[in-house]
């Protein structure tokens, strides 16, 4: 299967771009890579920027929220950036509001936000 | 107003994975097609991603039906997604945020409910699931 998530690195810093509608299986595939990545890496923070998808459901949402703890467990922190204004609106009145993942507007904002985080 | 010509009818299978992204793309284009705006549009691709996932992790088959309807002038999309799985045994507690027999959060069907205009669930155990969605265009 084509990888449909690229995981670049700046430095200590994995950034994974969702390119596209990805199906549950693309999600959790990505989980497995995202914690192998860190680990391989030793990343400090890792940002999904997710500026490209327009549907974020509660799969979707939960699998995210998943690879977050995670990657806390791991010692890194994660933002995920990106989130379009009518998917926000929908994944409220779905009940989903990650207030467990730190969220920024745009990639940029996201890195700064880590930064922050990591002395 | 104008009037756009649309398919009565699409019906797209629900099989797999794969077809839950296809039809809530479906879902978009169509509703994009009737003049929805994005923040409706995401509304409906976002229901019939929570409706064909249902199918596919309980029922493993199913299909979910489009259907572009005008009632004196007032423009939607009905969609229903059928399945003849297990059934639902209790529609109530399927329909209270937070429960799940799956690995889920629970907040698929009664979230459902709250982004659409009309929600109807109808089980019967044993037989399937059918459940009727419809958003209006605002005006």
């Amino acid at each position: 299967m084509a990888v449909r998530v690229p995981i670049l690195r700046q430095g200590r810093t994995l950034i994974a771009s969702f390119q596209d509608d990805l199906s549950d299986s693309d999600i959790l595939s990505l989980q497995g890579r995202v914690l192998e990545d860190v680990i391989r890496h030793r990343a400090t923070g890792v940002i999904f920027d997710v500026s490209a998808l327009d549907v974020l459901d509660s799969f979707g949402t939960r699998t995210l929220s998943d690879i977050a703890a995670a990657v806390q467990l791991r010692g890194a922190r994660m933002a995920i950036v990106g989130i379009q204004p009518e998917v926000a609106f929908s994944m409220v009145l779905l009940g989903l509001t990650l207030s467990d993942v730190p969220t920024a507007l745009d990639l940029e904002t996201g890195l700064a936000l880590l930064a922050r985080a990591v002395p | 107003m104008t009037s756009i010509e649309l398919p009565a009818e699409h019906i797209q299978r629900i099989e797999r994975d794969g077809d839950v992204v296809a039809a809530r793309q479906t879902g978009r284009r169509i509703a994009a097609e009737m003049g929805f705006g994005r923040p409706e549009q995401a509304l409906i691709a976002t229901a019939i991603s929570e409706l064909a996932r249902n199918i596919v992790s309980y029922a493993e088959r199913g299909s979910i039906t489009f259907r572009a309807e005008d009632h004196a002038g007032r423009r939607g999309l009905r969609i229903v997604a059928e399945d003849r799985g297990p059934g639902i045994p209790d529609l109530a507690q399927a329909m209270s945020d937070g429960f799940s027999t799956g690995n889920s959060l629970g907040l698929g069907l009664p979230g459902t409910q709250r982004i659409m205009d009309e929600f109807d669930i109808r089980s019967i155990p044993g037989e399937g699931v059918t459940v009727t969605v419809a958003k209006w265009i605002s005006r």
